[in-house]
């Protein structure tokens, strides 16, 4: 197969990303519930373990909290952990050591320290999970100076992002909408780095900017496609990083369409759209719009457990088309 | 002062372990550092009072047999973890009391260039990766540096101090059986004061002794009298030989007594005034060491006079240093959240 080409799926590229660091710096290892010969929950780490050995693959008791504070203890004392919770929804028994310890450390020592720790988090509903395995949890630690938080969404990102991560010096925590795990996309061979804090235009456009995160930026490209045939033409840019945030790609391409529609997975209300529409509010952009800023977020519920209830509880392509059009129409 | 004489020598082997493995030099060095965490803190304490810091702090005065003791058998590279009582640690393992005083005050040649304070006391070139300010907070963090010592095979063995507060957190219970399970070079640490805060262990705890909670995780538990330097050194040293053996993890409670309260907004209501004067009186840590070692022949009155002079010293001189330091620019604010920033 021809290499410019070759074709990964996104659990397979975060696998591929894991290795490499692997071979290339002794000091990487991987610690989570059953990522050794399980192969992970989602099947992301596979076979490592018998390549690296269960010292390096490291299975851990059911401890997210003991389990993320030695994670934060080997980093600061010269190892590069990357620690998989089995869920994201898990990061609420870990989070003493992820908000107190792992964000907070460098700075209370007045920099004598550095925390490189790498922390994984299967996130996002459609699974039939129900309301404990589903959430999208990441703006809760997008709140947290220290730690940075990224949600790479294509199969090249999340192998360019993840080595990104794990040459980092500080926390950096990756939310991974379970739904991806299976699609994919052109991986290049070896060793590369997609940097932090970046955003990606997805799609150009004149007419509305679509800032989206994780598979809402597959979902917003969808929408962009199906209104093309109306005449109607969207930017989509894939915010991919929400701490640090990218303002500038942000601000430039609302300064261009005069329009924004900010999709996200997670609970609506105190979500990153409203970030996000501050951020446009408070800068020179805002003399740009011709229309009300829109949120399109999670419903104000726990995900429920029966598909349709639970399709319903996040925005869906139909819901975005709507949204998009009804904005460039200038319909309220 | 010159070494033990000869008839000291001969007469050591009847001498508790400490008085066997240490030379006299090195005990009354004990001694010195006993007194220089209680100076240290009886001289934040004032500072405090006065209002040259602000914030809160927690004394240790009167468990300075503890720090010391857990310390003694330690190499400089070892490693330790610490708490919000951690003033006495940070000196055991090395640290210097103006640079500590200068952070107290906020001043940027403390330890943490005045973002920490007394909660998060550290010293990373002497090993002492931090004071915490959540209880437990330190416990896995301590197994994650020894399990890097495991995997760079560096030697290091890491104690992780903690209260008996500490005991009843998951974290403590998450930390002791994966350090248990992947046989750390790490040894816990609880240094039992008899009260989280105002809640006696009694009123807490369902164990008689925290130590038997090693049980649960297959590791030696361990008690000693806290307030006796010679247990507690004797313990850790038992400790540290079986960790860097590869042999695991040690749980010592170290029982003893807070002569303060718990901060400063402490009014003591949970405790008996004749409580806390019967520990100051008859179990003060250093009047029981000082007394050994005058009793042992090792140092005599002079030799302790000029050890409390040397002391008071100390004191004076780190609090003019860190009175005499720069208060960081407000345009520093930012620096040390990300290391790209600084």
């Amino acid at each position: 197969m021809d290499a410019a080409v070759r074709e990964l799926s996104y659990a397979q590229a975060i696998q591929e990303a894991m290795a490499i660091a692997m071979d290339m710096d002794e000091r990487v290892f991987l610690m989570g519930e059953d990522i050794g010969v399980y192969g992970g929950a989602f099947q992301v780490t596979g076979d490592l373990v018998e390549r690296y050995g269960t010292d390096r693959v490291i299975d851990t008791p059911i401890s997210e909290l003991g389990g993320a504070g030695v994670a934060v203890g080997a980093a600061v004392t010269g190892m590069r952990p990357i620690f998989e919770f089995q869920f994201s929804d898990f990061a609420t028994l870990g989070m003493e050591q992820i908000v107190n310890q792992a964000a907070k450390m460098r700075f209370m020592l007045g920099g004598e320290v550095s925390v490189p720790v790498v922390m994984r988090f299967p996130a996002g509903s459609g699974t039939g999970a129900a309301a404990q395995h589903s959430q999208s949890l990441e703006a809760w630690l997008g709140h947290v100076p220290g730690l940075k938080v990224i949600q790479p969404v294509t199969p090249h990102d999340a192998k360019g992002m993840l080595l990104a991560a794990i040459a980092d010096p500080d926390p950096v925590m990756i939310f991974e909408h379970k739904l991806l795990y299976k699609m994919k996309g052109h991986v290049p061979e070896g060793h590369y780095t997609v940097p932090i804090g970046k955003a990606e235009i997805r799609r150009e456009g004149r007419d509305l900017t679509i800032v989206a995160t994780s598979i809402m930026v597959q979902k917003a490209l969808d929408a962009a496609a199906a209104l093309e045939g109306e005449g109607i033409d969207i930017e989509v840019v894939d915010l991919r990083t929400i701490r640090p945030i990218d303002r500038q790609t942000i601000i430039d391409s609302v300064k261009k369409t005069s329009r924004l529609l900010c999709v996200y997975e997670a609970v609506k209300t105190l979500g990153i759209g409203a970030e996000v529409s501050a951020l446009v509010a408070e800068s020179e952009a805002f003399d740009y719009l011709d229309a009300p800023i829109v949120r399109l977020g999670g419903a104000e519920t726990p995900i429920p457990y029966n598909p349709d209830l639970e399709k319903a509880t996040v925005p869906q392509v139909p819901d975005i088309i709507t949204a998009a059009r009804d904005l460039v129409k200038g319909v309220r | 002062m010159a070494g033990a004489s000869k008839a000291v020598v001969d007469s050591r082997a009847n001498l508790p372990f400490v008085y066997r493995q240490y030379s006299p030099e090195q005990l009354r060095q004990v001694l010195h550092k006993m007194y220089l965490i209680r100076r240290f803190e009886e001289g934040a304490e004032e500072c405090y009072m006065r209002g040259l810091i602000h914030g809160t702090m927690h004394l240790s005065i009167g468990q300075e047999a503890s720090a010391m003791g857990i310390c003694m058998p330690l190499a400089e590279d070892d490693q330790i973890t610490s708490t919000h009582r951690g003033h006495g640690h940070c000196i055991a393992k090395g640290a210097e009391v103006s640079r500590m005083f200068a952070e107290f005050f906020g001043k940027t040649t403390g330890y943490c260039k005045g973002r920490g304070g007394s909660m998060h006391i550290a010293d990373v070139a002497k090993g002492n990766l931090g004071a915490n300010g959540i209880v437990a907070g330190g416990i896995p963090i301590a197994v994650g540096a020894a399990l890097s010592s495991k995997r760079m095979k560096t030697g290091k063995v890491v104690v992780s101090f903690f209260g008996d507060g500490a005991n009843n957190e998951g974290a403590f219970h998450e930390a002791l059986n994966m350090a248990a399970i992947w046989k750390l070079p790490v040894i816990f640490v609880c240094e039992n004061n008899g009260y989280g805060m105002s809640t006696s262990t009694a009123r807490s705890t369902a164990v008689k002794n925290i130590a038997e909670r090693a049980a649960a995780y297959s590791m030696p538990g361990v008690i000693v009298n806290g307030n006796i330097f010679s247990e507690v050194a004797e313990a850790s040293f038992k400790a540290v030989e079986r960790a860097r053996a590869g042999e695991g993890p040690t749980l010592i409670e170290s029982k003893t007594y807070r002569h303060r309260g718990h901060s400063k907004s402490d009014r003591n209501r949970y405790r008996t005034k004749e409580e806390i004067e019967d520990w100051m009186a008859n179990r003060d840590p250093i009047t029981l060491f000082e007394t050994e070692l005058r009793d042992f022949g090792f140092i005599d009155d002079q030799g302790i006079q000029a050890i409390r002079d040397a002391v008071a010293k100390e004191i004076a001189d780190g609090i003019e240093f860190a009175k005499a330091s720069p208060a960081p620019e407000i345009a520093t604010l930012q620096n040390y959240v990300y290391t790209e920033h600084a």
